[in-house]
């Protein structure tokens, strides 16, 4: 993973609750094997509308996405992340997000920035009313700085730590291994293999 | 020292180390299948990494499979190319792979608890949200990613952070005619989407006592839908019955111990919950969802709500949103809406109890609507069904019988709705364009999708007799 530290950058208001990993990338988008190409697929049910935010002139540009409560529920697919980050998106904003998504997110580093829905809402509101306004997100103090509004939002210590860092969750773990072994061998007799 | 919840228990036990950085936990059975496992075995093979547990790892196709003419060549080259992308990535790192057609392929949520390997206190994950479906054995039991897929082939452990545990207690008898489906569509209609995030859910209560394995695993299949990270029901008799002389249960004497061991699953008397829950059982009635998430449900026997009486703004907006996608007009009587399609099957409801149920309403009845498609969750189901003779009992009545897969519960196969085109579906989810691009999905039990595909609008079994 690349290290994320600062995201500094505009914003698209996305006023809908509940938008499931089924919106944000349909299903006929998950046959691809590769791990590239997703940005086209972005919201691809609802892109067809000109009216849609993401394709709003003043919303061009924009590297932060604001979402409504329940951002990201549904389907484990991680191609729903892989999608909002290739599409030019750094960090996504919610109420509440998805327990998969937010885990997906944190392992890609797409910064998932949880406010209080109040906060939320007026985020909502001041960027239709500005686009223009800018965003300011610090990992290392859990910040997130818009207009007059100054947040702090959720971030547990090891996954701050491998954003700043860039670190490879797996080669960490692996460092585990004596441990992985010894728990290994107190394993009762009785569990299943599958083969 | 205050005493632990189920969900706690079996957390304890998969500490490989824990410390500030969180927990890391053993996993004790990884599914794998064609969609969410490509990129994680490409990432395998970038890092010079082999997969640990090849004998923890077991590997299935279905979210792509046709359910028809399964011994020709795959029509669709992307669904193609997934699958034998599986195949050939399961022979280079030594997992098993249950391939379309072969006897162990179905559902992954399916075959696992079918072929007894999914059993209680273990840690099951799969990239798969529903994953949660095998906690009805009182395992915790995951979705993750695809960045998750390739930590757990590398390492068979997770870094996680420890969630939050709830109950929901459903106390009391359910009346007739009321199913493990309502029972979960009624949670859902009460706590919603979010009422689980950050949550373990354990199920508890008479009514949940009184269900088959088949109606556990209906229930704890959908706690994705509220939300929540996995859904457990603590062991009993009803479990070890339904495991014993499976193939990867265990025998003789580790099967007494293994028993012994799962007898001490259950929640302490003096444990508390973070949140807890209480429904009354006897006031659930058969639940048919209306609109575009699963917590937009209402009784069968109710209508279609109007957003304008809801007080919360957000809700109003879903449910006006809600409304409009899914064509429908506040205030209509549910039973009056008419149905296109019919589908049954998913890893919510495609086990041979819900084919029994479906075979007990159709048996000597007709369908009226275009479209009623059965889909068993997989072979061996099929093989069960066909062994009861309930394969001509659907054909019989004008079901259409096919083979096992995901199918229309999310269209990544051949199976699709049409725009516009109104679903009563047995699957968990109802989102927007789920079941096919403009597809209208309504989520309800077995029983009432077979009614309704007789009737042709939102019956239950017993309008039928009438
Ligand atoms: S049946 Fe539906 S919900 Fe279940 S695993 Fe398949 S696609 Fe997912």
């Amino acid at each position: 993973m690349r290290a994320v530290r600062t995201i500094e950058g505009t914003a698209v208001p996305l006023d809908r609750s509940d938008v499931d990993t089924d919106q944000i990338i349909p299903s006929d988008w998950l046959k691809q094997v590769e791990r590239t190409g997703f940005e086209k697929g972005l919201f691809s049910e609802w892109r067809d509308d000109p009216g849609f935010v993401l394709n709003l002139e003043q919303f061009q540009g924009a590297n932060v996405l604001i979402g409504g409560p329940n951002f990201g529920t549904g389907s484990s697919r991680e191609h729903a992340v892989w999608a909002i980050q290739q599409y030019g998106f750094e960090a996504v904003i919610s109420p509440r997000f998805g327990d998969i998504f937010r885990n997906n997110c944190t392992k890609n580093g797409l910064v998932p920035v949880q406010v209080d829905a109040e906060t939320g809402e007026r985020l909502m509101r001041m960027v239709e009313d500005d686009p223009t306004t800018v965003f300011e997100i610090d990992i290392a103090s859990r910040t997130l700085r818009a207009g007059d509004i100054e947040t702090t939002f959720p971030l547990d210590d090891s996954t701050q730590h491998r954003f700043l860092e860039g670190l490879d969750d797996i080669g960490l773990t692996l460092k585990l291994g004596d441990e992985i072994s010894d728990f290994e061998g107190r394993r009762p007799a009785h569990l299943p293999t599958a083969s | 020292m205050a005493g632990k919840t189920l969900s706690e228990k079996v957390w304890d036990r998969h500490l490989v180390h824990s410390g500030d950085d969180g927990d890391l936990l053993y996993i004790d059975l990884h599914l794998v299948h064609e969609v969410t496992s490509p990129q994680a075995f490409d990432g395998l093979r970038l890092a010079g990494r082999t997969v640990r547990r090849p004998d923890l790892t077991l590997a299935t196709m279905d979210h792509n499979v046709p359910t028809s003419n399964i011994d020709q060549p795959v029509a669709d080259p992307i669904s193609k190319k997934q699958m034998d992308t599986l195949a050939a990535n399961c022979a280079e790192f030594g997992i098993t792979c249950h391939a379309m057609g072969d006897p162990g392929q179905g559902i992954v949520h399916i075959i696992g608890p079918e072929q007894g390997l999914t059993q209680p206190g273990m840690t099951v994950v799969c990239g798969d949200s529903h994953t949660s479906t095998h906690g009805a054995f009182g395992a915790i039991a995951f979705g993750i990613g695809t960045s998750e897929v390739e930590h757990v082939l590398a390492t068979q452990t997770l870094p996680q952070s420890r969630p939050k545990t709830m109950a929901v207690t459903v106390e009391g008898d359910l009346q007739p005619g009321v199913t493990a489906k309502d029972v979960v569509l009624a949670i859902l209609g009460r706590i919603g989407t979010g009422g689980g995030i950050g949550h373990m859910i354990e199920y508890r209560g008479s009514a949940i006592r009184s269900l088959s394995m088949e109606g556990r695993m209906t229930v704890c299949n959908m706690s994705i839908e509220m939300g929540a990270k996995a859904g457990l029901i603590a062991p009993d008799e009803t479990t070890f019955e339904y495991l014993e002389g499976r193939p990867h249960a265990p025998e003789g004497a580790d099967w007494d111990a293994a028993v012994a061991d799962w007898k001490t699953l259950v929640t302490d008397d003096d444990a508390t919950f973070d949140k807890e829950v209480v429904i009354d059982a006897a006031e659930i009635t058969p639940h048919v969802s209306w609109g575009t998430n699963p917590g937009q449900v209402v009784p069968i026997t109710g209508e279609v709500p109007h957003p304008d009486a809801m007080v919360d703004a957000t809700e109003r907006n879903a449910a006006e949103r809600a409304l409009d996608y899914m064509g429908l007009a506040a205030g209509t009587p549910m039973k009056q809406v008419p149905v296109d399609t019919v589908f049954i099957g998913s890893c919510t409801n495609g086990r041979i109890e819900d084919l029994r149920a479906v075979a007990e309403v159709a048996e000597g009845r007709k369908v009226s609507i275009n479209r009623a498609m059965i889909v068993p969750g997989s072979f061996k189901v099929k093989d069960q069904a066909v062994a009861e003779g309930l394969d001509k009992i659907f054909v019989e009545a004008g079901f259409d019988w096919r083979e096992p897969g995901c199918s229309m519960c999310l269209a990544m196969n051949p199976d699709k709705l049409a725009p516009g085109e109104r679903c009563a579906s047995t699957s968990n989810r109802n989102f927007e364009g789920r079941q096919g691009r403009g597809g209208r999905t309504h989520l309800v039990s077995p029983a009432v999708a077979a009614a309704t595909a007789i009737a042709g609008h939102f019956a239950t079994p017993a309008d039928l007799e009438n």
